[in-house]
């Protein structure tokens, strides 16, 4: 498994995107700090950004390459190799250069303006973290819509309606059932609602962080409750954690039924 | 050796391989001949693990190939359409399959020279024509020297040079006690290297034996008229 993720691995950080998505990062982290000239605010806008493109490269680049990938999957199927770490190799190839271009991307920039010394180091690494769990669900996601559709076309559609639903349609739905129910007690049902979704979590994880609940009234106060203790911490990267390994677990079982 | 019981396979509604039983002892070379959309692929697969199959065993050296993957170290399979990385140079892949069996000594250089392919070794993959592109499917299919060797349509593309290359690259391959599997369409090929012809058609075997045993059971001299003939008796 080792050989078929340096094999990835390489193969991607060569790749002109990942300099893109690198350079685009880095170009963020430095424009965002000598706009605000604050760690703070530009930990906050920096959240807004990633909650949403990083799933969305995640998805994109896993399913690219995925399907990029299948002449070189196929060589590698009748090699003595075992089937599972051909393609959990290949999707820790993608998933780890991707967090590499994002930790390396915003790091640099943080770093030269000095975040080690600021008060803002925990909240933006709490940042890079969820910025790292979302690219390994999103591309655990996107390799198992794969797996299912030999059509490109069809699982490109797949993935990007996933991330869609996950990004914006969910909050929709939320926000309609808020509405809806709202005479009802939703402090548990809105909790479980975002913990359901690696987005939202991460994004309310971040918000907690910083420290800035109040603004979001009363259900700010009910999160504040739960996510703000150190148990509502572990339980929600236990959740993120369970996001990438139930798309894993069932990758594994994909791959060991299907035909090539 | 290979030991086949009773292999079943369907692709959704579509039943590929109808309980195919075949023995292949050590040291033999033999061809897999039928129709396109026979069968053929699907039980080279199935042997090399790619094709999930419902029912019926597959042994290798009597090791149920099902428990495991470490049996296709024994292996060397030339894929019926080569599929490389687009942007990886010949020299590179090489060099990759190499690292990934975790093998020192090999012998690309012997057949990179048969197959003069020096000139293509800085190229990349995606920029090869579909013959050249076929003679490093080759290289990299004999070039690790497994007891078993499983050659999937290997004449296609290839230009006549090169096919007596081939011819001659089997033969010493048999001489040195190789099992060799080998399907194709080219008949005289077939006749070259092959001393045994096994014959499917939608997923059975209708006939097994040497080409001899062939000619004779059909009344034919021609190996061509023989398989002709095979095919109308079934159809009749």
């Amino acid at each position: 498994m080792l050989k078929i993720l340096k094999y990835s691995f390489f193969d991607l950080i060569r790749s002109r995107w990942s300099y893109v998505y690198f350079a685009f990062y880095l170009l963020l982290g430095f424009v965002l700090l000598f706009l605000n000239n604050d760690v703070s605010k530009a930990v906050i806008t920096l959240m807004n950004v990633i909650i949403i493109l990083v799933p969305l490269m995640g998805t994109m680049f896993g399913i690219m390459y995925f399907y990029n990938s299948k002449e070189f999957t196929e060589l590698l199927l009748a090699q003595p190799l075992k089937r599972t770490s051909i393609f959990i190799g290949q999707y820790l190839g993608v998933a780890t250069s991707l967090s590499m271009s994002l930790i390396l991307g915003l790091g640099i920039p943080f770093f030269a303006y000095g975040i080690l010394k600021s008060e803002a180091i925990l909240d933006f690494s709490f940042l890079l973290i969820s910025g790292g769990f979302l690219t390994f669900i999103f591309t655990a996601v996107s390799f198992y819509i794969g797996l299912f559709n030999e059509n490109r076309i069809k699982g490109f559609g797949y993935a990007i309606l996933f991330w869609l639903f996950m990004a914006v349609i969910y909050d929709g739905l939320f926000l309609i059932s808020l509405i809806l129910f709202e005479e009802y007690p939703l402090d548990t049902f809105s909790l479980l609602a975002s913990m359901a979704n690696p987005i939202d979590l991460s994004r309310i994880l971040i918000l907690l962080k910083l420290d800035i609940s109040a603004l979001m009234g009363y259900t700010g106060a009910v999160f504040q409750k739960f996510f703000g203790t150190n148990w509502g911490l572990i339980v929600s990267l236990g959740v993120l954690l369970l996001w990438v390994l139930i798309p894993l677990l069932l990758i594994r079982n994909k791959v060991l039924k299907k035909d090539f | 050796m290979i030991e086949i019981n009773n292999l079943h396979k369907s692709f959704g509604k579509n039943d590929v391989l109808k309980g195919i039983d075949l023995v292949i002892p050590k040291g033999n070379t033999i061809a897999i001949l039928g129709p396109n959309g026979s069968g053929k692929t699907t039980l080279i697969k199935s042997i090399l693990g790619m094709v999930q199959y419902h029912q019926g065993t597959i042994f290798l050296d009597a090791i149920n190939i099902k428990k495991g993957w470490q049996y296709r170290k024994q292996i060397d399979y030339l894929p019926q359409i080569a599929n490389f990385p687009n942007n990886l140079k010949v020299s590179e892949l090489i060099k990759m399959i190499k690292d990934i069996r975790g093998k020192k000594n090999t012998h690309e250089n012997l057949y990179i020279d048969l197959f003069s392919l020096h000139p293509f070794l800085n190229k990349k993959l995606g920029n090869l024509s579909g013959g050249t592109k076929q003679k490093v499917n080759l290289v990299l299919a004999f070039m690790f020297n497994s007891p078993i060797i499983i050659l999937d349509e290997p004449t296609s593309g290839l230009d006549p040079i090169s096919l007596l290359v081939l011819k001659d690259i089997i033969q010493q391959q048999k001489a040195h006690g190789k099992t060799i599997l080998i399907s194709s369409h080219i008949m005289s090929f077939v006749e070259a290297v092959c001393n045994e012809v096994i014959f499917i058609l939608e997923g059975k075997i209708y006939f097994n034996g040497t080409i001899s045993a062939l000619k004779e059971e059909t009344k034919e001299d021609h190996f061509e008229h023989a398989i002709a003939h095979l095919l109308k008796t079934i159809h009749a």
